[in-house]
């Protein structure tokens, strides 16, 4: 029916899709042209949220630029956080007192849950259910309270220092998490009688949006649209960092590659990241949240050094040159929507307008991150 | 004298009507927002009056104050008359409809047949806000309403005749006597040797539901695609009154399932239950506002289905089985009722 | 994915360019701790810009295996030789060696298919000559990557299907992270 459609030539016209739109979440422009409801292109209009972050990294000092890491993803910012100090720490030599690791990964992954919340409820949103957003957010502020307690943030954290972390965490932090995952396991059934089983929802993800791995492979996606397409990757398993070998998960991959295996591995992710939490608060121990010797001012050898983290939507990764200075003398930023969203334009092809939506809706963007 | 007498009698019935028609339109969005508010864990308008009870109004003067944009290269006539097509014909429908056994303004022997011929002027309202609005979303979304009203039509009324055939008449009226008696004689159950009348209520309401462009067939003003469809360019009380005719054609479609499936004006109960037995407006109303209630549930928990699989329910599902059910009936009502 | 090959590859390619040297990769490998010592040899005397050859470097230090810096020519078949291996693309970048008068194109490489495995391919090209291959033909991916480092570097991808502002405006006439950039 689509190569048809494609066929014809004389009634395509052009949609400019944003940069103010419901559905794109932000400042993202879609042109679209259009034959009826087809789509035959879409190419995404970048940068109308630019901020030039990697300038940035090169005229501030390394601890300057700490803030900056909150401001790419603005849903999992902590991991963003992690990523930039753990590669000044592998820079500079820095050994991490093992409580302060824990705190990191409790933190990293309650952040990673309330983004995937609001990805839920976003995403049902853009399918026209209203409801399950109202739904998420009030779990996820249990998360943003959680974290405020500790950090003093809700979005733009900037908790993790170079050696450490900011101030350690109270019993009552660790205690209210695990309060928040029981609470959280009593509603995901409910979550997934309210709008995994629902027939229209299946019915728009499955089969629709196919992304196979080759594509995913040649654009660089990762992340839940990686692992959506049945590639088992996820920087915290293939390439461990921080405490994670320690601890006991799975990495979910569904292989349909469908917008429902893309929704399924985010969901999965939630109830995995409760499973790392869990464990992780079991096992925290007692002890200093900081390096006892962290230079004051930070001059790493000359030399590229890079680091990835798996953020909430896919593989987060820092190329920083320096040139032995206190400053970068180049910040490369790699952020996975980026890339995740480079694929739209071959995917999109020949889809319908709704369909296209579902599949932008489950590749998770999150635009100032795109931008930087 | 007697032709006074009809002219003010005339005049009282419209405006009654006029204000009924406004009034459940402007109230319809208070429970629709209150109702929203309550399945959504939240409180919904609570600021004005009692309740949020006073927000409608002050919606009211807020649309009517505000100024009218006609954007730069509309076509102006249309533009300005599709919202009028929106809410007229709605007005025009209550005209005809029972809202008890002597309730009613005008009792026509084709009261069904008046109301199918003034609701599908919506559709036409539509087309002409989103063709003369020049905006590409407004477009789409017109396509959209003309291709998804006509799909659905078609199996409403063959359900209609479904029920015409096992009452006898098109008048309303006629239809609700039918029905007299407690909750097993009427339509929606199989009575009356309409053996098929839950699967007709069933089909009804779902055409009834894509018919009045409401979730989870809400594909028209699809925001997260089409941003408000074929009102995005109406502001002020050009867009209050696509909003008011959305909600009168609620209204509309829920008094007609009442009168068609669902007993009329009588009472669920046996005549003999003293109180609660007896037949009177407030059962039609009561039926009513359930039934809109219903409506509301609906949205605020499903998700939007696509255009093709809207189509493909009407086209492959709900028009054959529609029409294999108008045969069963009729034989059925031939042989055995 | 066979790391061994796609080592032993990606050095034959490097030293390709370089056929004087027969052993361009040993001397690459000694100048490279050399280069990592860093401090105060360096202050001294500025060390030339790095040869063309290939790297095996520390990657619990440095975040990746090999590095591999091959000429300008050559990336696309680099490309290839990563792309055969399942090998995906995760970011192109530029570095401003203003006092070398140079511009580095640098491509990061991963492997997502199961054991972690980084590859970084760089080119060196001169700052006023700045035209480089574009590898859109092999990784569909490098397109908004080469887009971004045009806008930030002004580098030229040759062959690139749509080399156009993609961050910045579409009417600006400056690249930022060029280290003489001064602010517009």
């Amino acid at each position: 029916m689509s190569s048809q459609a494609l066929s014809q030539n004389n009634e395509r016209f052009e949609v400019n899709l944003g940069p103010q739109h419901p559905a794109t979440h932000g400042v993202l422009r879609v042109k679209l042209l259009m034959d009826g409801e087809y789509i035959v292109d879409a190419e995404p209009v970048l940068g109308y949220i630019h901020r030039m972050h990697e300038l940035m990294g090169e005229n501030r000092t390394w601890a300057q630029f700490l803030p900056n890491m909150g401001r790419l993803d603005y849903l999992s910012a902590l991991s963003y956080n992690l990523g930039y100090v753990e590669l000044v720490e592998k820079m500079a030599g820095i050994e991490v007192p093992e409580r302060a690791e824990y705190i990191r990964v409790i933190t990293t992954e309650m952040n990673r849950i309330s983004s995937h919340l609001l990805w839920f409820g976003a995403f049902v949103l853009d399918l026209g259910g209203f409801t399950p957003l109202l739904y998420a957010f009030t779990d996820r502020e249990e998360i943003l309270d959680l974290l405020e307690s500790v950090t003093g943030a809700r979005l733009t954290y900037c908790y993790y220092r170079f050696g450490g972390c900011y101030n350690d965490v109270e019993d009552e932090f660790l205690s209210g998490c695990l309060a928040f995952i029981k609470r959280l396991r009593a509603r995901m059934p409910m979550y997934h009688n309210l709008v995994t089983k629902n027939v229209i929802l299946r019915q728009r993800l499955e089969r629709v949006g196919p992304v196979s791995a080759e594509m995913c492979r040649k654009y660089g996606a990762t992340g839940p649209v990686l692992r959506g397409s049945g590639v088992n990757y996820d920087v915290r398993k293939n390439e461990p960092y921080s405490i994670y070998p320690e601890l006991d998960f799975d990495v979910p991959v569904y292989h349909e590659g469908d917008s429902m295996a893309r929704y399924m591995v985010r969901m999965d992710e939630i109830e995995q990241c409760m499973r790392i939490i869990e464990q992780a608060i079991a096992k925290i121990p007692s002890g200093p949240v900081m390096a006892e010797k962290v230079p004051k001012m930070i001059k790493p050898e000359p030399g590229d050094y890079y680091h990835a983290v798996e953020a909430a939507r896919g593989t987060f990764s820092i190329r920083a040159v320096s040139d032995g200075k206190n400053q970068a003398y180049r910040m490369k930023l790699r952020s996975p929507t980026f890339s995740n969203l480079s694929l739209f334009q071959e995917a999109s092809k020949g889809m319908l307008l709704a369909d296209a939506l579902a599949l932008m809706g489950s590749l998770d963007l999150v635009i100032p991150e795109i931008d930087r | 004298m007697d032709l006074g007498i009809n002219v003010i009698e005339m005049l009282l019935y419209l405006v009654a009507i006029i204000g009924f028609a406004a009034i459940n339109a402007a109230y319809l969005v208070w429970v629709e927002r209150k109702g929203a508010g309550h399945i959504q864990r939240r409180t919904g308008p609570k600021e004005v009056g009692p309740y949020g009870l006073l927000q409608p109004l002050a919606d009211g003067a807020k649309l009517m104050s505000k100024q009218l944009i006609i954007p730069a290269g509309v076509d102006k006539p249309l533009f300005m008359v599709a919202p009028l097509l929106a809410m007229v014909p709605a007005v025009m429908i209550f005209v005809t409809i029972p809202f008890s056994e002597n309730l009613v303004a005008r009792d026509i022997n084709i009261g069904l047949l008046v109301i199918f011929a003034f609701a599908s002027v919506n559709v036409l309202s539509l087309l002409m806000g989103g063709w003369a609005s020049r905006n590409k979303y407004a477009v789409i979304s017109a396509a959209r309403a003309v291709s998804q009203n006509v799909a659905y039509e078609i199996p409403l009324l063959v359900m209609t005749i479904t029920i015409v055939l096992v009452s006898g008449s098109l008048n309303l009226r006629e239809i609700v006597f039918s029905q007299a008696g407690a909750f097993w004689h009427w339509n929606w159950l199989p009575t009356n040797g309409n053996f098929l009348g839950p699967i007709t209520f069933i089909m009804f309401f779902i055409c009834y539901l894509a018919e009045t462009n409401r979730a989870p067939f809400d594909l028209g003003e699809a925001e997260s695609e089409l941003i408000a469809g074929f009102h995005t360019e109406y502001g002020s009380m050009g867009f209050g009154l696509f909003f008011m005719g959305e909600y009168a054609n609620i209204v509309i479609g829920s008094a007609l399932i009442v009168i068609l499936f669902l007993g009329g004006w009588y009472s669920p109960f046996p005549e003999v239950v003293p109180f609660l037995g007896s037949a009177g407006v407030w059962w039609f109303l009561l039926k009513m506002y359930l039934l809109i209630w219903l409506v509301v549930l609906i949205r605020w928990t499903f998700p939007r289905v696509t255009l093709w699989s809207l189509l493909n329910l009407s086209w492959k599902i709900l028009i054959p089985f529609s029409l294999f059910n108008l045969l069963a009936s009729a034989g059925l009502v031939k042989f055995l009722g | 994915m066979n790391k061994a090959n796609v080592i032993q590859e990606l050095k034959a390619l490097a030293s390709e360019g370089m056929p004087e040297e027969p052993e361009v990769a040993a001397v690459a490998e000694e100048a490279a701790p050399e280069a990592e010592e860093g401090g105060k040899a360096k202050k001294a005397a500025p060390p030339e810009p790095r040869k063309n050859g290939l790297l095996e470097v520390d990657y619990a230090r440095r975040g990746v295996h090999v590095d591999v810096q091959v000429a300008a020519d050559q990336v696309v078949r680099a490309a290839e030789i990563v792309d055969a291996a399942g090998m995906t693309l995760e970011a192109v970048t530029g570095v401003d060696w203003i006092n070398d008068k140079e511009l580095e194109v640098v491509y990061d490489y991963a492997y997502t298919g199961g054991e972690c495995f980084r590859v970084v391919v760089r080119a060196r090209i001169p700052r006023d000559e700045a035209n480089i291959p574009t590898i859109t033909e092999v990784f569909a991916g490098a397109n908004w990557h080469e887009r971004e480092t045009f806008d930030f570097f002004g580098i030229n991808f040759e062959g690139h299907p749509q080399l156009e502002y993609l961050l910045l405006p579409e009417d600006c006439d400056f690249h930022p992270l060029l280290k003489d950039f001064k602010g517009c």
